[in-house]
């Protein structure tokens, strides 16, 4: 069954502004682009929004030697060139040497499917440039076998970029665009709800506060997100810890328990003694 | 209504598209939101605003602009001539843009397509719809193009919240372009990565192949060799302590978030000016010294030298020995300097003084002269002028 609406999912809380942009992208089949800070579920989206609409779901995770062509397809000569050495019958046939890329089955699938391009800012700065006539016109042409390969149905192409490259303009015309803001503590207590449905309200609230005032703390190298509480929640709760350990009293006598869940950095958890120092001796 | 909102856009310094604006009347034909106007303004940014960093530039303008809304939805205000709304279009646009219009079968054919939609969207209006005000007879009115064609959110519930979503302004701290520095770092940054790819290559192994192939009777045997993105090599020397600091920090911040694109990237730092010893660690400047002779013995010439520092100490300390202010250097700073670019013919200083004043300080000019004048502001420009004499 598929659906023409994303509501976000029992998996996944996607608040109003991402649903009104998530369905501007599928309502005219042009991508959409997602930022935001690491962990705020933008890799997560694409597969919910195909789990949530009953769509299948390709994902092309991009890396720094990813080249846009390797989306579309691939011509393996190497492979024919040792077949042919080998005297293998498959030699005659160009086809069987051409590999598809993500790109490619997106356009073939009988639904409108949901084409995950992770982290594109990884790749080379021409990479999304390599892509605006494909992304524009859903359609390419393979070379070897002299055939144009046309889309179906134009695919919800969700694009994720973590920012280390910007993006060039004419890219950018042609994408939506979505800042998944970070959560705001409601929001995230109904993230939280999802992966850890009947969680102690108290445990949740004080856990919740510890969170967000450590990301307060100035002078982060990186600050904790919401994998990091998710992992974080997951050892509170196999340890049992009770909510009032974390206390807002104890949580300026000591570094939180487990706080290497959150703190994944040297140097930020020297920082962080350091505060605590500072307000002991201020308290004294 | 909505061609004001999007030339305010364009005066608030959002770089808007015609080819943006038309998107999001398309989606408002096919009727993606309901009639609130919080949807509408989630829906406008997703196809108009594509930085975070603008988003509060956004807000503001949006907030301008529909303040008070509804009560400029009388039933009888003014239609926007076509001739007007033709020229001030067509004053906005760029050349892209007006070819797109061209390709698209021009002003005539555009303008016939909005009327079409207006006829559409009066028999949607009959059906209800809160989006279509009454003023309709003008093509653009039905279009959206005028401030009596839409309704925003008038009987939407959420525009009755205290505070609407973009008078919070919870953008704000992403503008960075009001710091100073913040937002060129970007650029920076983008400049120094494309530095650091030189020597990318995709290729094919030759001499490796014949031999192999060789060696195989004549059986073709291809090697390749894996691409290489990261073929430069950066030793970066940093000043530290006193007024130097905080540029050093920039500094620091700026390769290391280039620093996965270089294929090494060394850091040592220095005080006022390079002698026989380096520190790898600029907080325990005192006790680990490491021998600056090992460093050139260890790190091959095919190495980029940067040198990041505000030269602007005594002449003593470049030009005699014993002349350091921290401890006894047998050998002159400049004996060190000239020995370290004998080693790394690529080598650059930049300097985070503001380039007036160059001439004014000597000991600025006698290091600019020890590196032939391969010295650079430490702005954007002169970074881009460093990187292209470092490749
Ligand atoms: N809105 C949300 N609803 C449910 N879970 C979420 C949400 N946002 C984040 N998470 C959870 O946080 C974790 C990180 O999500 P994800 O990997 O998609 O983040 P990301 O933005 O792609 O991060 P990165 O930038 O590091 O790739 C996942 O476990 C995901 O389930
Ligand atoms: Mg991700």
């Amino acid at each position: 069954m598929s659906d023409q609406r994303f509501s976000g999912t029992d998996r996944y809380v996607a608040t109003e502004d991402l649903t009104t942009a998530v369905n501007a992208a599928v309502t005219l089949g042009r991508p959409i682009l997602i930022k935001g800070e690491p962990g705020t579920g933008k890799t997560q989206l694409a597969e919910e929004i195909a789990r949530g609409m009953g769509r299948p779901l390709l994902q092309w995770h991009v890396k720094s030697t990813t080249k846009a062509q390797q989306g579309l397809y691939e011509y393996d000569a190497v492979a024919r060139l040792r077949d042919s050495q080998l005297g293998d019958e498959r030699v005659h046939d160009i086809a069987n040497y051409i590999v598809k890329g993500p790109m490619w089955e997106a356009f073939e699938q009988g639904i409108q499917p949901v084409l995950l391009i992770d982290e594109i800012d990884k790749a080379d700065i021409e990479f999304p440039n390599d892509l605006l006539r494909e992304l524009d016109r859903m359609e390419f042409y393979v070379y070897e076998t002299h055939q144009t390969v046309v889309a179906k149905h134009r695919p919800i192409i969700v694009i994720t970029s973590n920012n280390e490259k910007e993006l060039p303009d004419a890219f950018l015309r042609r994408c939506f665009f979505h800042y998944i803001r970070f959560p705001d503590k409601e929001t995230m207590a109904e993230i939280v709800d999802v992966h850890y449905p009947g969680l102690k309200r108290e445990l949740l609230s004080e856990a919740l506060n510890a969170f967000y005032e450590l990301r307060d703390v100035p002078g982060l190298k990186k600050k904790p997100s919401t994998s990091e509480l998710l992992d974080w929640l997951k050892l509170l709760l196999a340890e049992d810890v009770p909510a009032e350990i974390l206390s807002s009293d104890d949580r300026r006598k000591s570094l939180p328990p487990m706080h290497g869940a959150l703190l994944k950095n040297e140097q930020d958890v020297h920082l962080f003694e350091r505060l605590i120092f500072l307000n002991q001796r201020n308290a004294r | 209504m909505l061609v004001d909102f999007f030339y305010r856009l364009r005066e608030g310094g959002l770089k808007v598209s015609i080819t943006e604006f038309l998107t999001l009347l398309e989606l408002m034909k096919k009727r993606v939101i309901q009639y609130e106007v919080e949807e509408f303004y989630y829906l406008s940014r997703a196809c108009l605003v594509k930085d975070e960093a603008l988003y509060d530039r956004f807000d503001r303008v949006f907030s301008a602009h529909f303040k008070g809304v509804e009560d400029l939805f009388g039933p009888d205000g003014a239609d926007i001539p076509e001739e007007w709304l033709r020229k001030q279009i067509e004053l906005g646009l760029s050349d892209e843009e007006k070819a797109r219009i061209e390709a698209m079968g021009g002003w005539d054919k555009l303008m016939e397509t909005l009327k079409q939609r207006l006829e559409e969207q009066q028999e949607r209006h009959q059906g209800g719809s809160k989006w279509i005000g009454t003023g309709g007879t003008s093509p653009f009115g039905a279009y959206g193009y005028n401030p009596e064609g839409i309704r925003i959110g008038q009987d939407g519930s959420r525009h009755r919240r205290a505070v609407k979503v973009w008078d919070k302004r919870e953008f704000r701290n992403l503008d960075n372009s009001l710091e100073l520095g913040t937002r060129n770092m970007k650029v920076a940054l983008r400049r120094l990565r494309r530095f650091a790819r030189q020597g990318a290559a995709d290729e094919l192994d030759l001499p490796d192949t014949i031999e192999s192939t060789a060696k195989n009777a004549g059986m073709l045997d291809i090697k390749m060799v894996p691409e290489r993105h990261n073929a430069t090599k950066v030793l970066l020397f940093l000043d530290v302590g006193g007024s130097m600091d905080d540029h050093v920090k920039v500094c620091e911040e700026l390769f290391s978030a280039a620093s996965s694109e270089f294929k090494h990237l060394e850091y040592f730092y220095f005080h006022n000016c390079v002698y026989e010893g380096l520190w790898k660690d600029n907080l325990r400047r005192n006790s680990v010294r490491l021998p600056t002779l090992d460093l050139m013995h260890k790190y091959p010439a095919d190495y980029k030298l940067i040198l990041v520092g505000d030269a602007a100490m005594s002449p003593y300390e470049i030009q005699y020995p014993g002349g350091s202010v921290e401890h006894w250097n047998e050998e002159s700073g400049a004996t060190w300097m000239k020995r370290l670019l004998d080693t790394y013919p690529k080598a650059i200083w930049l300097n985070p003084e503001p380039q007036e004043r160059w001439s004014q300080t000597p000991s600025i000019q006698m290091l600019s002269e020890l590196m032939s004048q391969r010295m650079y502001p430490l702005t954007v420009s002169g970074l881009e002028q460093g990187m292209r004499e470092l490749s």
